[in-house]
């Protein structure tokens, strides 16, 4: 069955006809061709696809395209100013180290977005709490947190000890 | 000593921007116009006889351009051993052989045609377990093979064990036991074969092996009747590697086949399940270790045997015993030592490379045993490493060349920041392991080569292609860093090119922690190269010596005369638009002087070795089993930190898999099938886990490193799990001697203990 919907994507206006067993993971990749968001298992358990729906963060793998009606969703391309200026999470991520391989990134942004909008300086144990639905493989997450917290303006650059023996 | 500009800084990673915007591309986001979907089917059985196929129906399935059986493809054999063929005809010897294919105008249509092929089975007794392989009259998973024993030469023997044993005055053995896991890469594995009208073939990938994947792609064409074609393999963004895209698979052959038959480029992406399922992980193994010292605690002997499941059939995991002779041979000053391996099939899934290729689990039985063999002969076990550490000059029993060896620093460090022999609160403890790794590239193959090529623009701005891999690690930006600083421009000015073997040079592939070493000497060689034509052209132009003349800040200035300089930019277009005008290339191909093994396993197998030692303060709980990390401590001889941040990543990433592989994680078989295949059930840590490591770089400059470089991939996740395993000890007194060490083991084990008085 197809039905008509009309909601904001990145601040605008969308309307047009989906499936009603389109995901919005689906929807965004595979209609709208918007490849930033990602999937890396369609079961909810990754994060990888995470998108904000309502400033909330959402597994857009597990979430009809149908729900979207009437609402706002932003993707990991919506997130940057027009004219291209990063987004502070984004530059902080950039500069913290806290992307490798990069696939979990637009998911983690996101959802440390939704994080910091509702809690603007949040404790770690917040941030692991509100990312424990994004997977990491490359990083061990650390790096990602402390990008977190640059973000939110609360923190100091870490860097490890370097220890030159030949100096000696 | 020279200010560096761009070398040990904290640069972020060159794609970064591009990931964190959505703009970086995977296998995942890419189509061709054309493009067809493939499907895989797999086997119903671990073991069973192929009786016969139908693909009638899914054949006559509205959209499907092609099914395939291995009936219907020339009888393409691929893998280290070359056991394995893309379509299995005959029988089937693990739940993951492909027995069919299909393309289809999309992945709903070939899903569905999937379920309309008939296959019918006849099962087959089958074997799981590699002992019971080894038995008389095991089922034998290849028959034209003869037994489940591998042929493989896996037997090294230097100095005199047997000698070394009657003399040591403290001996310990134990036996360990590792098991499945996988990388868990976050993006799947996915591919796009394409061919043109002339039958060339493009392969967009995520391998970490391009050029290897070059030539095995070649040989399956010809296999095909496509001799004398190209390949051509373009890399998307890859999602993760860790040395799961070390081999080609038979996917990828599939895609090929696939894309032969219909004419047009054909997809294949793996979903979360098959990416469990059909993608080879780090092997189980069964390992005996007899170590010895004598009366001072100097050790004597190391002798050490393994059973290793092989699966189904053979990648690269076959071949991880030549790694893990390297620790066992060479981790720490031991004079006599022997090995002895055996690879057995099974009818389980395959193994492969992953992340330290047989280190981790060689040294998780080295280490613990260490631990034990220090408290057997009264010493502090700290005390201990330190009286065997090796030390810069050493030559081991392989023959290993030591070179720069910050060993006993990163113990120190470990003992200091860790707050060793401090008191504990109760089931608290403290553990520590030690590692050694290649670090100056690994004579694996016949080149350990890698090549560059650099070009300048008219504005100098840099082009460089190389032949290495980046798969997140930060190739890219240690590779732009030193040219940077050889060249004296901005790292913003380098554009590093390592995505397509059309225009990058050939390089041996993105394993044994060789990148950095040896992708950035090669780098470093071009830019030498194009640097000294830059100085003689600046030496006509300015009316100075070569020899006098340096760049820097995008400039060629006069050594003597600091004040007499040439913008690099205006430099290269007066070089360019002049009579005879000149456009600066240059090339280098850079192969390490490192060694092949002999037969007897000895030869100087990297240029440079690294080393670390991991600590580990934990609390384990009694009445669950549950094992919390309080402080981990990384520290590591890396020779020099080209980019720290980076760095860093390579050594958290590291441990954190390093404590799934201690803690977590399992890949769970059932009579060969995957029990586990998703994220709730396989457990990788996630940011609830993540563990605060404290890491401690140790420089020691190698001189045969890049600006002092040795590798640091792998390393972080070699001796977490001995580190932990020894913590445990500490704090409860059971050994733990099987991974993943989880809740409901170490329990048993402390219910054991409790038991036996």
């Amino acid at each position: 069955m197809a039905r008509r919907i009309s909601f904001l994507l990145n601040g605008e206006v969308q309307e047009l006809e989906i499936e009603d067993h389109w995901t919005l993971l689906y929807l965004l990749r595979e209609e709208l061709g918007l490849t930033g968001t990602k999937e890396g298992c369609g079961s909810g358990e990754c994060g990888a696809c995470t998108v904000l729906v309502d400033n909330k963060a959402v597994n857009s793998c597990l979430y009809l395209a149908a729900e979207a009606d009437g609402k706002e969703v932003l993707t990991i391309e919506g997130l940057a100013s027009p004219d291209g200026t990063l987004h502070p999470l984004q530059r902080a991520f950039v500069e913290n180290g806290a992307i490798q391989c990069g696939f979990c990134t637009p998911g983690m942004i996101l959802s440390a977005k939704a994080l910091l909008d509702e809690n603007p300086s949040p404790t770690e144990e917040e941030i692991r709490h509100a990312l424990a639905g994004n997977l990491c493989r490359c990083t061990g997450y650390l790096q990602i947190f402390r990008a977190v917290k640059a973000a939110s303006g609360q923190f100091e650059k870490r860097s490890a000890e370097v220890i030159s023996r030949s100096a000696e | 000593m020279k200010e560096f500009t761009a070398v040990g800084k904290p640069i972020p990673k060159l794609d970064a921007v591009d990931k964190a915007t959505g703009r970086a591309m995977y296998i995942q986001d890419l189509k061709v116009p054309g493009m067809l979907y493939g499907k895989i089917l797999y086997s119903k059985y671990p073991h069973a006889r192929i009786v016969h196929m139908d693909t009638s129906k899914a054949k006559k399935l509205p959209g499907v351009r092609v099914v395939l059986t291995g009936d219907d493809i020339p009888p393409l054999k691929f893998g280290f051993y070359k056991d394995n063929t893309p379509l299995k005809r005959g029988k089937v010897r693990s739940y993951r052989d492909e027995v069919a294919a299909v393309a289809a105008v999309d992945p709903d249509v070939a899903q569905e045609a999937l379920e309309l092929i008939e296959v019918h089975y006849e099962p087959l007794p089958a074997v799981f377990d590699p002992e019971e392989a080894l038995g008389e009259g095991a089922p034998l998973v290849h028959e034209e093979h003869r037994s489940n024993l591998l042929k493989l030469p896996w037997k090294m023997h230097l100095g005199d064990v047997e000698e070394a044993r009657k003399q040591a005055r403290y001996t310990v053995e134990d036996r360990f036991r590792v098991t499945w896991v996988t990388h868990c890469c976050m993006a799947p594995s996915g591919c796009i074969a394409m061919f043109d009208s002339s039958m060339n073939l493009t392969m967009y990938s995520n391998t970490q092996i391009p050029s290897l994947a070059q030539k095995d792609y070649l040989e399956a064409l010809e296999g095909m009747g496509l001799k004398g074609r190209r390949v051509r393999v373009i890399k998307a963004c890859i999602g993760g590697a860790f040395g799961s895209k070390l081999d080609t698979y038979a996917y990828e052959y599939i895609a090929i086949l696939l894309a032969q038959a219909t004419r047009k480029p054909v997809c294949i992406l793996f979903d979360r399940k098959e990416e469990f399922v059909a993608t080879s992980g780090r092997q189980p193994a069964l390992i005996k270790i007899a170590q010895g010292c004598d009366g001072e605690g100097r050790l004597l002997f190391r002798d050490v045997s393994m059973i290793l499941d092989n699966g189904a059939y053979t990648s690269w995991g076959a071949t991880t015993p030549s790694v893990m002779m390297m620790p066992i041979s060479s981790l720490y000053r031991v004079p006599n030592v022997r090995y002895e391996a055996r690879c057995v099939y099974t009818n389980n899934t395959y193994s492969q490379a992953m992340r330290g290729y047989g280190n981790p689990q060689a040294t998780f039985a080295i280490e613990s045993s260490m631990d034990r063999l220090a408290e057997e002969a009264g010493i502090d076990r700290v005390d201990f490493r330190l009286r065997n550490a090796n030390e810069p000059g050493d030559v081991t029993p392989q023959e290993f060349k030591i070179t720069t060896c910050g060993l006993k620093d990163c113990i120190e460090e470990v003992r200091k920041r860790l707050g060793w022999g401090e008191p504990k609160q109760k089931d608290e403890g403290i553990g520590m392991a030690c590692l050694i790794h290649v670090g100056g590239g690994a004579r694996v193959y016949k080149s350990d080569g890698c090549g560059t090529i650099i070009k300048l623009d008219d504005y100098g701005k840099v082009d460089v292609f190389t032949g290495a891999t980046d798969m997140g690690q930060g190739a890219d930006t240690v590779i732009a860093q030193v040219v940077a600083e050889e060249l004296g421009v901005e790292v913003e000015d380098v554009r590093v090119m390592h995505t397509d073997t059309d225009v990058c040079p050939w390089d041996v592939g993105a394993h044994a922690s060789r990148t950095t070493f040896v992708a950035c000497n090669s780098a470093l060689g071009a830019a030498r190269n194009i640097k000294e034509r830059i100085l003689e052209i600046a030496s006509r132009q300015m009316g100075e010596l070569p020899e006098n003349l340096d760049i820097r800040n995008r400039e060629v200035f006069s050594t003597r005369e600091p004040e007499k300089r040439l913008e690099l930019g205006k430099l290269l277009r007066k070089a360019h638009f002049s009579p005879s005008g000149q456009m600066l290339m240059a090339e280098y191909f850079y192969d390490p002087a490192n060694e092949n093994l002999d037969k007897t396993f000895r030869g100087n197998l990297s240029m440079t070795y690294t080393f670390g030692a991991h600590g580990v303060r934990v609390k384990v709980d009694r009445e669950t089993g549950k094992v919390k990390v309080l402080k981990y401590v990384a520290a590591h001889d890396v020779g020099k930190a080209i980019n720290p941040m980076l760095l860093e990543g390579q050594v958290y990433g590291g441990a954190l898999m390093g404590i799934g592989y201690a803690l977590t994680e399992q890949l769970l078989l059932d009579k060969g099938q995957v029990m586990n295949p998703n994220f709730r059930d396989y457990k990788i840590l996630t940011a609830k886990d993540a563990v605060d490591v404290e890491t401690c770089i140790v420089e020691t400059l190698d001189k045969d490193g890049p600006f002092g470089a040795k590798g640091i991939g792998e390393p972080g996740c070699v001796p977490t799990a001995p580190a932990i395993a020894n913590a445990i000890y500490d704090a409860v007194g059971v050994r733990m001697r099987e991974l993943p060490m989880t809740p409901e083991r170490v329990l048993a084990a402390i219910l054991e203990q409790e038991k036996g008085g």
